[in-house]
């Protein structure tokens, strides 16, 4: 692989952009195929199939054998709430290879030194959740407990493609929420969306626990997804 | 350090940037119960540094092997694995599957 060809797939990944690695497998002939530059491309069927699966493999065509290393941006998990749950979340999200934005209004809780090595901004979801974009590669977990913070977030969620929303509190707070949103405009379907209350259900105690819970049901709405289309 | 698909191909290029002889191994073909999914990378430099996995540690030492020659010769390599042969210690997956391992030098 030439290095300039590696260090274009590695900047369309920061970019956070869809990009193929063609081999051909006799030749070791190589190019990148941007998500932009499919159509009209030899292999644009595979290309297409393979990008909207997000699955790397061998494909042939006119008797040539190709590899298309797929790579789809870093997964990300946008957090509301700069808290104690949060504290924990980061660093188990980054072992994942999950990148972390976390965002609370709250310049108390936002400080940076809470959260080594994590991009922190002390915004409102409403202001910075439009200009940091949401993706379909993205989740979305609010965990401030404060409607005022939570509600903006939920509603920008909504309105994306993200893969997954996710809110913290008690069913009954589930229920108010609901109502909120729902007065919003958003129909039931739109809220059947939110994972609520959030996180796998294994009697999570701490917080750390609970980050375990959300990140393992944020894991599995990635792959279960990926497998269905499959 | 944490091996994700982001630093190994980061670190792949940082080793070359620094002049180090370095080979991309990728995951193109499995068959059965293959620990790795396809597009799985392993990078190795010409110290028999390396960060990721292709198997879940049963092949990487022959890879590693095989990406020392690709660096030297620069000639892309497929290597096959099957089912370890136990009696006659050759490199294989213990697990029952198989997988095709495709090696290249970044130049």
């Amino acid at each position: 692989m030439r290095l300039s060809l590696l260090s274009d797939l590695n900047k369309e990944r920061a970019a956070r952009r869809a990009a193929v690695l063609v081999t051909d497998v006799a030749s070791g002939d190589q190019r990148l195929i941007r998500e932009a530059e499919v159509d009209g491309d030899l292999l644009a069927e595979d290309l297409g199939d393979a990008l909207r699966r997000g699955k790397s493999g061998l494909v042939e065509r006119n008797g040539r054998q190709f590899f298309l290393t797929v790579q789809t941006p870093p997964v990300r998990v946008v957090v509301i709430g700069a808290v104690h749950i949060s504290q924990a979340l980061a660093p188990i999200a980054m072992g994942l290879d999950l990148d972390v934005t976390i965002i609370d209004p709250r310049t108390a809780f936002a400080a940076s030194e809470r959260f080594p090595e994590v991009s922190v901004l002390a915004e409102w979801p409403d202001t910075v959740l439009p200009e940091i974009g949401i993706d379909r590669y993205t989740a979305v977990a609010a965990l401030t407990h404060d409607p005022k913070i939570d509600d903006p977030a939920l509603i920008a969620a909504l309105r994306s493609e993200c893969f997954y929303i996710g809110a913290l509190g008690s069913r009954k707070t589930h229920e108010r929420r609901i109502q909120r949103l729902t007065e919003a405009g958003f129909a039931e379907a739109d809220l059947l969306r939110i994972h609520a209350p959030i996180g796998l259900d294994i009697g999570a105690v701490s917080p750390a626990e609970i980050a375990v819970s959300i990140l393992a049901e944020i894991v599995a709405s990635l792959r279960k997804d990926q497998r269905r289309s499959a | 350090m944490l091996s994700t698909d982001t630093d190994i191909l980061k670190t792949a290029e940082g080793w070359r940037r620094e002049g180090r002889g370095v080979a991309i191994a990728t995951v193109v073909e499995t068959w059965g119960s293959a620990p790795r999914p396809v597009g799985s990378h392993l990078v190795i430099d010409g110290d028999t540094n390396f960060l990721g996995s292709v198997s879940g540690g049963c092949v990487e030492g022959a890879v590693i092997t095989e990406a020392l020659d690709v660096i030297a010769d620069g000639k892309p390599r497929m290597i096959e694995f099957g089912v370890a042969d136990e009696t006659a210690w050759q490199v294989g997956l213990s697990c029952g599957g198989r997988i095709r391992v495709y090696v290249e030098r970044v130049d």
